[in-house]
């Protein structure tokens, strides 16, 4: 369905019985693979929202005195301990990374073949920044005897929380960070200029897998923004 | 040729000013950096919390409706996307109900049992 034609569709609350009652598309103008990762998106959403939930049910019936997450996480700088230091370079590395991101899709959508593959490259560069300073973290907590059972800062649920937590989240990132490098070959390459097939695919493509791979990516931002806010900050 | 609401003819694709995506990268650092400024001030209770979520709403808002581009969406998948988070809602809300009364047997049983 071409733009012009969705532009006379009803707007606003009408819409919706318009679109689902339709024939064939209920998503006017979204391309398949697009609602396809929007509908993974919902999925993962009930995935970290079930982590976030037993996290805050079991902060919230343990009778031992749960670890101060800004003196756990604080990290020295020239001998002096910095509240959440690390944890505050790490979601502006993912942010910036999601601006990237944002302008990378941006690009694409102009066809602006090389600007489009450097904000790629640029984002996946963040992305494995984000990724290293999570492994030198988790290193530093399990040094200090952090485990999933025990610590010696408080309740022994922390550990389990923490690395379960982080730990999925960190996985995302790191599938995006694959994708991310798969993702710029394929743009300098240009195969979404020439329609070249995809090697697991075997379909063409073009621009659009680059706003796709940008709602995963922003996506795992709005996690870590949840688990900024509940874990490090509560 | 792009116009004003950013929808390109010539190619039947929808691109945005880079202006906008600059402003709210902007606007994400910026709470980013409240929110740290709300453990950086140690503040307790009930102000603490609410900066909490007040920064991370608006967050999460700015990054669904403008970097996943769900601002310029139709209602449709605006709503099917929207509506199961009211499920989470309801789940929050019978898990702190189940927390507060796990913690009320725990100190029963565990703590004056002893």
């Amino acid at each position: 369905m071409d733009q012009s034609s969705i532009d006379k569709l009803p707007k606003g609350w009408k819409s919706i019985p318009n679109d689902l009652g339709s024939d064939q598309t209920a998503f006017k103008g979204v391309q398949w693979g697009k609602a396809m990762m929007w509908i993974f998106l919902l999925s993962d959403t009930f995935i970290f929202s079930c982590f976030l939930i037993s996290y805050m049910k079991g902060r919230a019936s343990t009778v031992v005195e749960w670890p101060n997450p800004s003196e756990v996480f604080a990290l020295d700088f020239m001998g002096v301990p910095v509240p959440l230091l690390l944890i505050a370079i790490m979601t502006f590395v993912l942010i910036t990374s999601s601006g990237t991101m944002a302008l990378a899709v941006k690009y694409g959508y102009e066809k602006n073949r090389k600007m489009c593959g450097w904000f790629i490259l640029l984002t996946a560069i963040g992305g494995l920044t984000f990724v290293g300073m999570q492994a030198f973290e988790w290193s530093k907590l399990i040094h200090e005897g952090v485990r999933p059972w025990e610590n010696p800062f408080g309740a022994g649920q922390f550990g389990s929380f923490f690395f379960m937590i982080t730990g999925f989240h960190g996985t995302h990132v790191s599938i995006g960070v694959i994708f991310l490098f798969i993702f710029a070959r394929k743009v300098f390459r240009g195969d979404f200029d020439t329609g070249r097939r995809g090697y697991f695919t075997t379909m063409k493509s073009d621009y659009v897998a680059i706003e796709i791979l940008g709602l995963y990516w922003h996506f795992v931002d709005l996690v870590w923004v949840f688990i900024f806010a509940f874990f490090y900050l509560w | 040729m792009t116009d004003n609401t950013g929808t390109n003819k010539e190619k039947k694709t929808t691109t945005h000013k880079i202006g906008i995506y600059l402003w709210i990268w902007g606007l994400l650092f910026v709470l980013s950096f409240f929110s740290y400024m709300v453990d950086w001030y140690q503040f307790q209770g009930l102000l603490r919390w609410t900066l909490i979520l007040i920064f991370m709403f608006l967050k999460a808002g700015l990054i669904m409706a403008f970097f996943m581009h769900l601002f310029w969406e139709r209602y449709t998948l605006v709503n099917v996307l929207l509506w199961p988070m009211t499920a989470i809602a309801c789940f929050v809300g019978l898990m702190v109900a189940e927390g507060k009364y796990t913690v009320f047997t725990r100190f029963i049983y565990f703590v004056l049992g002893e």
